[in-house]
């Protein structure tokens, strides 16, 4: 039967240069983006950015909001957008803070407990979103401020009428999980480093950088464990067919509704982390923590090379934008400008990331 | 209604079973009556057709009839035994397989990846329990082949293929995950001349591998070409089943459209219907 029919090669299709192949890689603009930005600043800062500690000080930021980035690149694949995670850094930092300092509950009752929190509250966004079939734009807009509104509400509760509550690294002090949330990874590796005089020391003999802030790990590990979820399992595939077209992915046996409340419940959870190691780095949560981090978070996912339409982008891309963002921030106090041009430029590195991804999309489709 | 006795000779012979037979089936949707008893069945290695002009009822029965829509009254024997399928998938893992007007494909995903999509295979355990995707690959290049189309390469999008590579590739796909019964939806209606038959030459391969075809058109043309038998829908009921070359492209027509109108017009349109 095989060899019985054998079409022809269709002589209309030209075969693919190495270029065409690259540009369908969805990640393709960020790591771009990436090189763009390090020469950008190789030539107009200060030499010390590129130094380790330089590194480690714009990698902080980035991952902060990679790990929202990555999650929520995953949810805009899956087809939906949450606007409601800034808020919900705020709203599982006052849970923590709560649950740490006011009942004193060990981090590995405290910490599971927030992450329990935060995806019951991306549930429950998931199933309003399907239930009522309105855009998730909307119904997480309202979630933005709900979640805002009720971290204040409850920071003044628990605090009696503070809108900060103090005394989380007191709380957490000498918890042994707290290695694992805050603080420096690694050091043992960097002191030996140190030792052998890979990398820059003291005077003494520490080591000037101590060692990988943790969320930078977090980080790491997110974008691989994301990549692979996305690539090489069943359910990325029904993460892609969600998004790319959810009547037909249902048609085809996809859990089209359980593939959506997971990835709200995953970017929910996203922001919980976040809060729990931005809280025990700050040791104290306030209302106004990750204040327009919804929007940053979208930013970098599309500099990533997603879709705003769903099924197409990458966990990998969504990681370089969020190092885009990382430099960007920080890279601008390396040198003479003023630091206000950051929005300037993320506004326009947005402008440009969506027009590259259109042109993108119509190659991938073979659209004309 | 079908007074005309060659209407009546199309029932199934006593020694071909049914992989599945409808009787009697009527929905309603509020005080809308979409099917009105409609009678309806498929044998293995066969095409039967089922016709009718926009709004027949022609989507609802094939809703019906793969476990979207639970019928009003009536009932539905599968290979034999009284069935009712309380959802799509539970009609896709009895071997009912449908292929709707729009594919159920994913134009942004690879060719692999929608031909695969909702039953990935996998391999290793646990938490190493992964898409295997060099084996879909594999399957997708060998089955596309065996339906007369070379893909470049398994990763290419859905998208850059032409509506008949895809039908095909919707096709493939179903007969893959074993289809006994294949209902396609109006799978001609936006092809060219050649794409068309290249779909009809696809349907005439996947009979010839023993899968009951019910092929929904209302091109009769389409239909005489690859067809066993047909049915003809008309507001909501069954005028009666016909088998090949017991009736002719016209008469089918007129039964489509209700008799009478049809054939008054086809003096003025002179056969170009």
């Amino acid at each position: 039967m095989a060899a019985e029919i054998q079409a022809s090669e269709d002589e209309r299709i030209r075969s693919e240069t190495l270029a065409t192949k690259l540009m369908k890689k969805p990640e393709l603009g960020a790591i771009g983006g990436v090189i763009l930005v390090t020469l950008f600043f190789m030539l107009t800062a200060d030499s010390t950015m590129f130094t380790l500690s330089g590194i480690m000080n714009f990698m902080t930021p980035a991952a902060q909001l990679g790990i929202l980035g990555i999650a929520a690149a995953m949810l805009m694949i899956g087809g939906e957008f949450d606007l409601s995670i800034g808020s919900m850094v705020a709203f599982a930092g006052m849970i923590f803070g709560a649950l740490t300092v006011n009942l004193g509950l060990p981090l590995i009752l405290a910490i599971p407990l927030t992450m329990a929190f935060a995806a019951a509250v991306g549930a429950v966004n998931g199933t309003i979103v399907l239930r009522t079939g309105l855009p998730s734009f909307i119904v997480t807009l309202a979630g933005l401020f709900i979640l805002r509104g009720a971290s204040l509400v409850g920071l003044k509760l628990f605090t009696g009428g503070s809108t900060q509550l103090r005394g989380v690294r007191d709380a957490v002090e000498g918890d042994w999980l707290a290695r694992f949330f805050s603080g420096d990874a690694l050091q043992g590796l960097f002191a030996w480093l140190a030792s052998a005089g890979v990398i820059d020391t003291f005077s003494n003999g520490t080591p000037k950088v101590p060692g990988v802030p943790v969320e930078i790990l977090w980080f790491i590990g997110f974008a691989l464990i994301a990549t692979y979820v996305l690539l090489r399992t069943p359910a990325g595939n029904w993460i892609f067919a969600t998004g790319g077209d959810s009547g037909a992915a249902k048609n085809s046996g996809v859990p089209v509704r359980r593939v959506k409340i997971s990835l709200f419940m995953l970017t929910a959870c996203a922001a919980a982390l976040v809060a729990v190691i931005t809280v025990i780095d700050a040791g104290s949560t306030d209302a106004r923590r990750g204040f327009m981090k919804e929007f940053e978070a979208i930013i970098t996912a599309v500099i990533g090379g997603c879709l705003l339409t769903g099924g197409y982008g990458s966990a990998i891309g969504a990681f370089f934008g969020a190092i885009i963002f990382g430099m960007v921030t920080i890279g601008l106090t390396y040198t003479d400008f003023d630091q206000d041009w950051f929005q300037i430029f993320l506004g326009g590195m947005l402008l440009l990331a969506v027009v590259f991804n259109n042109v993108i999309r119509k190659r991938v489709t073979g659209e004309r | 209604m079908a007074d005309d006795t060659r209407f009546h000779h199309g029932s199934v012979p006593a020694d071909a079973r049914p992989i599945i037979h409808m009787e009697d089936i009527t929905k309603h949707f509020g005080n809308v009556i979409a099917l009105n008893g409609v009678t309806f069945d498929v044998t293995p290695g066969e095409c039967h057709c089922l016709l009718g002009d926009n709004g027949a009822g022609k989507s609802t029965f094939i809703k019906t009839m793969s476990g979207v829509h639970k019928p009003n009254s009536g009932q539905i024997f599968f290979e034999g035994k009284p069935l009712s399928f309380d959802s799509p998938r539970e009609a896709m893992e009895a071997g009912i397989a449908t292929v709707f007007q729009d594919l159920a494909m994913i134009p942004l995903m690879s060719v692999t990846r929608n031909f695969f999509m909702g039953r990935e295979p996998t391999k290793g355990k646990g938490l190493t329990r992964r898409f295997d995707i060099d084996r879909a690959n594999e399957i997708t290049m060998e089955e596309m082949r065996r339906m007369g189309i070379n893909l470049r390469a398994p990763d290419q999008a859905v998208g850059t293929l032409s509506g008949g590579e895809r039908q095909t590739v919707a096709i493939a796909r179903a007969v893959y995950f074993g289809a006994k019964v294949l209902i396609l939806d109006e799978p001609t209606s936006a092809l060219g001349v050649r794409q068309t038959s290249n779909v009809l030459s696809t349907i005439d391969r996947v009979r010839k591998q023993g899968v009951g075809v019910v092929f929904i058109s209302h091109n009769v043309r389409h239909a005489m070409a690859v067809g066993d038998r047909f049915t003809v829908l008309n507001r909501g009921q069954t005028l009666g089943t016909a088998v090949r070359d017991e009736i002719t492209a016209t008469e089918l027509q007129d039964l489509m459209a209700g008799g009478q109108e049809l054939a008054q017009l086809e003096g003025s349109l002179g056969g170009t219907v």
